[in-house]
């Protein structure tokens, strides 16, 4: 079935779909968005249950092989130490995400030059200072300005209370000498825009019922929506076509009834995560694309990063908030920055852990051999529930082109459409990173008091940053996208998602991820004349 | 093996005796055993998309057991324990899972923790503000931002 043409479609409602919406609907040109997810239901969400916990091991699990709900699709991950997790609805693993909110450093726009590594990238942090902070503000972000070693945010609203973990952390830090913050996150500490504050559920991971966590749906869509953008949900893109021009003409996709549909379109923004996005394009074959569209460089899928998460967990004596806070509260910059005679290059970021719910708590102890079965179980358990502290290393994993996104030449999903297989190896310098960071986690928690110390290296189900697989550059035989986010061989075809990293630094991307998005809707605004010149 | 698979009575019983294995009754802490009746009216209504695994897993117990569970003594049980715990993979741990989702939302249980018997939404819960003084030695300290223009 063919529908009428729309000046610019875009595939993905998730963070950076959802943000470059809202940003050309002030174009009034016709803008429709087609995710192959639906609306969520709040009222739904794990944490309304007396079985919140379970949830999570099941029709809730961040991994779309466990959960398998309808609109996921299966990928391929057997050969990568770290599994991909995600969401697909409308906000898009912004649904799941556990709001922690840094911003990419200036540092890690040019670390070529700095440190003689990967690639600059072809913008530099100041190009991206406006959207970051427009995104706080439509994001609605909580924290406290002022960090002297972070870059200068101006969160709306105060930072979340340290609660009982925070001050334990900090007060380890302290002893040991070394920075710590509270974080940034995408909490809502007072009412903000319609959204009630955080309530504590404790639950962000997967999905805020309080809509005190900004997910994109309860952010940006309503906004968008009531601009005037369209969307579509439950449609699945199979292939992006293309005409005589060599100009991207549309999309093929499954509708909610499964009936195969054209979408005619001027301009195609892709916005489907650093795993989709690729699968996209590889799938994208035809005659003048034998490769896969946008895949002139050979470039796409590859240089995939995730970020390996080095934690390190373990039990104190006073009372942690565990279940009662949300996830994440503090970070430290510390080990950000390359010092070379820690035996790598780069560094990486730490986010601080509150601590777990007595099922998660129970479940991850029996699998580490720290709580036993049999009689001695209550003593223990008791020791352990409500104890927890932890950190985790985040880790700037480099591009390298052999970890990658390609299509498994087996698996599809319910659509037939081919799934991604992703090949994925912890690099040296990553690896002595992961050793670093667990040994001063080591430190950090032993200064806490803790004992029983846990790690997890790499956090197995921790692919949630989806990194490198379309970038950014200048030279087309080095890149997929130029620097405002056009493909260097379809001239009416963006990509706007995690993709597009140069290079991964060492924090949570999201927001970097949506002030990108953002900075190419600004940057499509200002050529709209001559967009495809 | 579907998700619809229901245990046999023989599965049943062993799961019911490694329940109890994994979580015993304890009169210490006044809470009951995971082999107690409304906990495993609780497993077996919410098994669900796990039944598969479980009932791969409780299959694995009776032959390395070679007869009911609850017909071993209590070493033969317990090497039973450590080689199923070793050697079950994924099935095992779900079995575990299973077991201890069901025991630690007990009301009995959760009681005895000092946990309130409720879902986490809509009451939430009430964070300290904690001492924010402890940054004190951060700002001091201050730092450089590498890389920066300004
Ligand atoms: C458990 C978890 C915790 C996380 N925690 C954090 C955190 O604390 N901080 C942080 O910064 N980041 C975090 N992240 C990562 C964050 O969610 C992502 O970086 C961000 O959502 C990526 O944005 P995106 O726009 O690239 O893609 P997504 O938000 O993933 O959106 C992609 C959308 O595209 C749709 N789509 C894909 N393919 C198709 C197709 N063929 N047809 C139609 N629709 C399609 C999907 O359904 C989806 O809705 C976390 C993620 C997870 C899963
Ligand atoms: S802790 Fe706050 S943000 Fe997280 S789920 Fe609960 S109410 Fe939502």
């Amino acid at each position: 079935m063919k529908n009428d043409p729309v000046d610019v479609l875009i595939i993905g409602a998730g963070a950076s779909g959802a943000a470059i919406a809202w940003s050309l609907a002030d174009t009034k040109m016709h803008i429709l968005c087609l995710d192959q997810g639906g609306w969520m239901n709040p009222a739904e969400y794990p944490s309304t249950g007396r079985d919140w916990e379970a949830k999570f091991y099941g029709e809730w699990s961040s991994s779309p092989n466990v959960r398998k709900r309808p609109e996921d699709y299966p990928i391929n991950d057997d050969n990568s130490p770290i599994k991909v997790v995600n969401f697909n609805a409308v906000g898009g693993s912004t649904v799941m995400y556990t709001a922690h909110w840094p911003r990419l450093h200036p540092s890690d726009f040019k670390v070529k030059t700095l440190d003689g590594v990967a690639d600059d990238w072809p913008i530099d942090y100041d190009a991206l200072t406006p959207f970051f902070e427009e995104n706080d503000r439509m994001m609605g972000v909580s924290g406290l300005s002022g960090d002297p070693l972070s870059p200068l945010s101006h969160p709306p609203m105060p930072q979340q209370p340290l609660g009982l973990s925070g001050p334990l952390i900090g007060k380890a830090m302290n002893e040991l000498g070394w920075h710590w913050w509270p974080s940034d996150t995408t909490v809502a500490t007072t009412d903000y825009e319609g959204r009630a504050r955080c309530i504590n559920l404790g639950h962000c991971t997967p999905a805020c019922a309080q809509g005190a966590k900004a997910s994109t749906d309860i952010t940006y869509w309503p906004h968008a929506i009531r601009a005037g953008v369209e969307l579509k949900t439950h449609c699945r893109v199979r292939e992006i076509l293309t005409n005589e021009q060599g100009m991207a003409s549309g999309v093929v996709y499954y509708d909610k009834d499964g009936v195969e549909q054209f979408q005619p379109a001027e301009v195609v923004i892709i916005a489907c995560n650093g795993v989709g996005t690729p699968r996209l394009l590889l799938n994208s074959v035809s005659g003048r694309f034998p490769n896969g569209l946008a895949n002139s460089s050979g470039l796409v899928g590859k240089n995939l990063m995730f970020h390996p998460y080095a934690q390190v967990y373990g039990y104190v004596k006073e009372p942690t908030d565990s279940n009662r806070a949300p996830p994440t509260c503090l970070w430290s910059k510390e080990f950000y920055d390359t010092d070379l005679s820690r035996g790598f290059v780069r560094g990486y970021g730490i986010q601080f852990g509150r601590g777990a719910g007595p099922v998660f708590e129970a479940v991850a102890s029996e699998q580490k051999g720290i709580l036993p079965w049999g009689k001695d179980h209550h003593r223990v358990f008791r020791k352990l529930n409500g104890h927890r502290l932890a950190m985790s290393a985040i880790c700037e994993d480099l591009p390298e082109e052999h970890n990658r996104v390609t299509l498994d030449p087996v698996l599809k999903d319910s659509h037939g459409i081919p799934a991604p297989k992703i090949d994925y190896t912890i690099s040296a310098n990553s690896r002595k990173m992961m050793d670093h960071g667990l040994a001063r986690g080591r430190e950090i928690l032993e200064a806490a008091g803790a004992t029983d110390i846990c790690i997890n290296d790499p956090i197995p189900w921790g692919g949630w940053h989806l990194l490198g697989t379309a970038r950014m550059g200048t030279d087309p035989a080095r890149s997929v996208v130029n620097e405002w986010g056009r493909s260097h061989d379809v001239k009416n075809l963006f990509i706007v998602d995690g993709s597009i990293f140069v290079t991964s630094g060492g924090v949570n991307p999201t927001s970097t991820i949506q002030a990108l998005a953002l900075y190419i809707a600004d940057q499509m605004k200002q050529r709209l004349a001559n967009l495809f010149d | 093996m579907s998700d619809s698979k229901q245990l046999t009575a023989v599965q049943r019983a062993d799961l019911r005796t490694v329940a109890a294995m994994i979580v015993p009754e304890s009169l210490e802490y006044k809470v009951p055993g995971a082999d107690d009746a409304v906990i495993q009216a609780d497993m077996l209504a919410t098994l669900g998309r796990d039944t598969a695994l479980v009932a791969q897993a409780l299959d694995h117990l009776a032959q390395l057991a070679g007869k009911p569970l609850a017909e071993l003594d209590e070493a033969g049980r317990d090497a039973v324990a450590l080689e199923f715990r070793k050697r079950g993979g994924a099935a095992a741990a779900t079995l575990v899972r299973v077991v201890l989702q069901c025991y630690y939302r007990d009301d009995r249980v959760l009681r005895s923790l000092g946990l309130e018997l409720r879902a986490p939404f809509p009451k939430g819960h009430v964070l300290p503000d904690g001492d924010w003084s402890l940054l004190d030695p951060v700002r001091a300290r201050g730092g450089t931002l590498r890389g920066a223009s300004r």
